[in-house]
């Protein structure tokens, strides 16, 4: 019950009611649930290309040649990579960075998998890197600090846009989003 | 316990699901934590971005206590400044510097000339030198400012040029020519005498001047280096 109370999402009281659960429904879930963990710890490993979680290595993503190999998505964490294949918007490689630049948690440019996507860059094959950093100060400030990081490097360093999102109503949007959408607006 | 005030953000750490403990520095109550429900959620994590002018109600039983705050936005400086990786880093900066003060201490003066700097990082020309400034305000407000009014050694107050590196006091052309290979430069926007456009190099002197002091004073006795923010401003505005 402690160690599942240490996961996201779960506090003391849900983690009780999930092991009374797993306790009472011993076969159906206890077992299977430990079975799938101990393959997790297995056969689950970081891809030493782009960082990405996967059963085999280097990732299927990674190893999938129908991929638009001249383009890089660069995301801070595995969720970030996955939400994108969700959205099925773009078929190309991807980046894991393991995280954002963040000083006051001692989190700098050595801890993330920064260098690693420089040499990747620098591969004939690769023409875009794509910046698809959370909208937050650390993010941004990471995203500069990885494009200043490629200007040696022969490839174009692209952002997401930000702005008035599907289904927005401008009356409940923040100032910030506002201001952003209005920089970025485009001809009709 | 209960206040309304207007403060800046300086830090967010998640707390819990959907919380965050948000470090604020308000006007009338200094640098003041609290604890702000939902602080995770869609609707306020645009925000509490680091370096947001916003409204803020902080209510406790204790005074001594964490205590909840509510917050509003007044300016999303964070939103306006992330396209320009200068102005990122400069907003870093500041935010990073102001933790250096004390908890629940007002310092209104150096509020207003944070607001003042904050407001004008859409505009390159002119918040570097702004910045120099405002660091040396801070060093000021901490009891470390620098007296650049007349030479520490002649008292003239003529073609100061020389800043000592141990009083932070203003060193004369001749005083100092003995010893200009261990004095500070003076850039000439920083003293009374100031006149002409202040230039790249005049703002990287005065980052080099300032950041001696405030890493001499205010962070080695911590233990603590210059933000990395700061340096890496420093070195693109250099660039």
């Amino acid at each position: 019950m402690q160690l599942l109370a240490r996961l996201p999402g779960l506090g003391p009281r849900s983690s009780r009611k999930a092991v009374l659960s797993m306790l009472k429904r011993r076969n159906e879930l206890l077992v299977p649930l430990s079975e799938a963990l101990q393959q997790a710890i297995a056969k689950i490993a970081e891809c030493p290309v782009c960082g990405n979680l996967d059963t085999v290595s280097p990732c299927s993503i990674c190893a999938d040649p129908r991929r638009d190999q001249s383009l890089i998505v660069v995301v801070e964490e595995v969720g970030d990579l996955w939400a994108l294949e969700r959205a099925g918007v773009v078929s190309a490689q991807y980046h894991v960075l393991g995280g954002h630049l963040s000083p006051l948690d001692g989190v700098g440019p050595d801890k993330l998998n920064i260098a690693s996507l420089v040499g990747r860059a620098r591969s004939p094959d690769v023409k875009e890197i794509l910046l698809a950093l959370n909208a937050t100060v650390e993010g941004q400030s990471t995203a500069h600090f990885i494009s200043d990081q490629l200007v040696s490097a022969d490839v174009t360093v692209s952002r997401l846009a930000q702005g008035v999102p599907i289904g927005g109503e401008l009356d409940y949007l923040d100032d910030g989003t506002l201001a952003a959408a209005f920089k970025a607006r485009r001809k009709l | 316990m209960q206040w309304s005030d207007e403060g800046i953000v300086l830090s967010v750490k998640p707390h819990g699901e959907t919380a965050a403990i948000v470090d604020l520095w308000t006007r009338a109550h200094g640098r003041h934590m609290g604890l702000v429900h939902g602080g995770r959620s869609r609707r306020l994590r645009p925000v509490l971005q680091p370096g947001n002018h916003i409204d803020a109600e902080w209510k406790a039983r204790l005074a001594d206590q964490l205590g909840t705050m509510s917050v509003e936005m007044r300016r999303a400086f964070a939103a306006e400044a992330m396209d320009d990786a200068q102005a990122l880093m400069a907003l870093s900066s500041i935010t990073s510097l102001t933790r250096l003060l004390p908890e629940r201490d007002p310092h209104p003066n150096l509020y207003e000339i944070t607001l003042f700097v904050l407001g004008f990082l859409n505009d390159a020309t002119v918040w570097p030198a702004l910045l120099v400034r405002w660091e040396m305000a801070l060093l000021d407000e901490l009891g470390f400012g620098l007296d650049l009014s007349q030479c520490a050694a002649t008292g003239s107050n003529d073609q100061l040029i020389y800043v000592s590196p141990k009083s932070g006091r203003a060193v004369s052309a001749s005083a100092g020519e003995p010893y200009r290979d261990k004095l500070l430069a003076l850039p000439q926007f920083l003293t009374k005498q100031r006149s002409g456009a202040v230039t790249m190099q005049d703002v990287s002197l005065g980052f080099a001047l300032t950041g001696h002091f405030i890493e001499k004073h205010l962070l080695l006795p911590r233990g603590e280096t210059l933000p990395q923010s700061r340096a890496r401003l420093v070195a693109l505005l250099a660039a």
